[in-house]
């Protein structure tokens, strides 16, 4: 569940007197996210904007949507200010501090049955574990959120010690559609349309998944937890095929991976089920969900205020009652710790 | 169509006892290899073939990534004499076309070739000597051997050329571009080099690599070759994004793409996910007049090699079903070490009508042959 991003007013009050006065001095009137405008259609369903056609940053309106409409019991709530894109990693940190504050006193505060993700600078690791453990003595805070493209793969060994707080924070770690903006968001260059970008996402992840079981991330944390959000899910089947079949053939320089790509995502990785992608017309759902093999990855999510579904059921077509308890019930409490 | 429900046990007898039948094979992937650079010098000129020389060609990532195997290439491929796989005629023929059943092979030249060479007028000219050393080596030898138009694609106008100057020679079956280009290439600054494909009626293949400069992934370089391998997917998909997003299909109705190692597995579900964002996007993307998947339908083909290998066997068939069996060309991508035999890994599993049109009914309707 997206929170829309504060206004500097709104993080005012939780930044530090020093940035208040960086802010002021100079000329910092919040920082809004670029690539997407919050009017495109996909941002955010009609219902769920305000008049002036921004979405809603309604905390009324959004339990209503994901708990009160669905018959929910609790929401996991991330709010992407975008921290992963500043060039300053101290200036990162202390908005992603702020947007924390912001997203405990200001939006979890108003409802008990809101959770909350863990906003963090990754380009500033010492601050980002420092956050990870404060946020943890928070019981609501459930999960860590980084963005899909960063500087530096998230296999590589720099990030271990944000790994290594999740874990001991109980928490999974979620990676959300978006990038930091350091490199073209395909390999082949910068996409032309926003169609393209949002299209081009779940690229990026596969790009990061290949780079962290290929680094051995999970071997040296065997209880961390990757939790895809927004990205899709039909794409993940044939990404693993292939990561495993040049796993084979190419493991000599990765002797460290001593079972199959694929069975170190089925243990490791999760993915939520808004937006799915597909099937096409007369495929059944659970045809491609057998792709997977792995039932436990599915996590149920709303994705709000996202416009992926119409007014209605925000499962993937034609699931059955088995399926939805799985998704919304069981993986979910399997996935997080924490949640209670 | 869809594929009838061959069985796999079915399947298991043509792996024990070798090819099931003698089908033809329309390859759609073969790398023919220069043994050093110096077999182009025939063809260019002192000046070039100096500049080359002293300067070589630049590239834009300093190493690449050390294959699993030398030059990723079949141990068995290489020539008595230690030079490079790919670089001896009576060798392909040999190992490769006779006992294969090849009735027709693509040759795409990957090494030296010019692309990717960073000097404007060098990589014209290197390509050029290849189209040269194309028709010379190989095509004049053997007419089951056809060539690709190698073009500096970085370069549209020249590649358009070029291309126009091979249009009329009929051992020329298709134009050669490769996936990682500067810009996704289906940005307009290619143009010149579709509208001179179609006006010749020579599909366009896509093959994966290309050092542009980016990075492989789009989170940063990755660190490791089976993480490149992998991502090759990854591009061939924001490459075939690239194209239908534009409009390229809407200029070039009767352009034909052709993605050569890519794989094939994700078609279905990129499709999709195409369709549901065309639904969100459209006022963005106004020159689009039908679906995305429309699009991929009527102008996209996928070739084989290297082919997704799902833990069970029934789940390729699903994604060949939801593909289109009509859409996928068989590649060897002979004499590299993830070669496919044709007779094993297009197998009866995908069942026989498929199996014959992957083979070589599909290829027959997209190059001219």
């Amino acid at each position: 569940v997206h929170v829309p991003a504060p206004s500097l007013a709104q993080l005012w009050p939780h930044l530090p007197d020093v940035w208040r006065e960086i802010c002021t001095a100079r000329g910092i009137y919040g920082f809004e996210e670029t690539t997407l405008s919050p009017r495109a259609p996909i941002q955010a369903r009609a219902d769920w904007r305000d008049a002036d056609g921004l979405p809603t940053a309604s905390v009324e309106t959004l339990t209503r949507a994901v708990l009160d409409d669905t018959g929910m019991s609790a929401a996991i709530c991330h709010c992407l200010y975008p921290v992963q894109k500043l060039f300053d990693p101290h200036m990162a940190a202390a908005f992603a501090t702020a947007t924390n504050d912001y997203l405990a006193g200001d939006v979890l505060n108003r409802d008990a049955r809101l959770r909350g993700s863990v906003l963090i600078s990754p380009y500033h690791v010492p601050s980002a574990v420092d956050e990870v453990r404060r946020r943890a003595e928070d019981p609501r805070f459930v999960e860590v959120v980084m963005l899909a493209s960063a500087e530096l793969p998230y296999g590589n060994p720099f990030y271990d010690p944000i790994w290594a707080a999740a874990v001991a924070a109980g928490m999974p770690v979620a990676i959300h559609a978006g990038s930091s903006g350091r490199h073209p968001q395909t390999a082949t260059g910068w996409a032309s349309y926003q169609l393209e970008e949002e299209a081009d996402q779940p690229l990026a992840i596969q790009g990061q998944l290949a780079s962290m079981v290929t680094h051995g991330v999970f071997d040296r944390f065997p209880d961390l937890t990757i939790v895809l959000l927004g990205s899709g899910v039909t794409w993940l089947p044939a990404f693993a095929w292939r990561f495993a079949k040049f796993w084979r053939g190419a493991r000599i320089e990765a002797p460290w991976m001593t079972e199959s790509p694929i069975d170190i995502i089925r243990r490791h990785v999760r993915m939520t089920t808004q937006p799915f992608d597909g099937p096409g017309p007369g495929i059944p759902t659970a045809d491609v969900l057998s792709h997977l093999e792995a039932p436990q990855m599915l996590l149920y999510a709303s994705d709000y205020p996202r416009w992926n579904f119409d007014a209605g059921d925000p499962f993937p077509p034609g699931l059955d009652a088995a399926w939805r308890h799985r998704l919304a019930v069981d993986n979910p409490r399997a996935t997080y710790g924490r949640l209670q | 169509m869809s594929l009838d429900t061959d069985t796999l046990a079915t399947d298991a007898g043509a792996r024990s006892g070798g090819p099931p039948q003698a089908l033809k094979v329309i390859d759609a992937d073969v790398h023919p290899s220069v043994k050093t650079v110096a077999d182009l010098k025939p063809w260019m000129s002192a000046e070039h073939w100096e500049m080359l020389y002293t300067f070589g060609g630049g590239a834009r990532t300093p190493f690449g990534y050390p294959k699993a195997v030398p030059y990723a290439h079949r141990v068995d491929a290489r020539p008595a004499d230690g030079s490079v796989a790919g670089s001896d005629f009576e060798l392909l023929r040999d190992q490769y076309l006779d006992p294969l059943n090849i009735e027709y092979a693509m040759l795409n030249p990957l090494r030296s070739s010019g692309q990717g060479v960073v000097h404007p007028d060098l990589a014209v000219s290197m390509c050029r000597a290849t189209n040269e050393w194309l028709v010379a080596h190989w095509t004049s030898r053997d007419r089951r051997l056809k060539a690709s138009v190698v073009v500096p694609f970085e370069q549209p106008e020249a590649a358009a050329a070029e291309v126009r100057h091979w249009g009329s020679h009929p051992d020329f079956a298709q134009v050669l571009v490769l996936t990682r280009a500067r810009e996704p290439l289906g940005s307009r600054r290619y143009w010149p080099i579709y509208a001179e494909a179609v006006r010749q009626g020579l599909p366009v293949a896509v093959h994966v690599f290309g050092m542009p400069g980016h990075p492989s992934v789009p989170g940063g370089w990755p660190s490791y070759y089976m993480e490149e391998m992998t991502s090759h997917a990854a591009a061939s998909q924001a490459m075939v994004t690239s194209f239908i997003v534009e409009g390229v299909f809407e200029a070039f109705p009767t352009l034909k793409i052709i993605s050569l190692e890519g794989g094939f597995a994700w078609a279905p579900a990129l499709a999709w996910r195409l369709d549901r964002l065309f639904e969100r996007f459209r006022k963005e993307v106004p020159h689009l007049r039908m679906r995305p998947s429309e699009y991929m339908r009527r102008n996209v083909y996928l070739s084989t090699q290297p082919m997704e290998e799902p833990p069970d066997a029934r789940h390729l068939r699903d994604v060949v079903n939801w593909a289109g069996p009509d859409r996928l060309l068989f590649s060897s991508d002979y004499p590299h070490w993830d070669f496919d035999d044709p007779a094993r890994a297009i197998r009866t599993a995908f069942g026989r009508d498929a199996q014959a049109k992957i083979l070589s009914g599909n290829a027959r309707g997209v190059y001219r042959l």
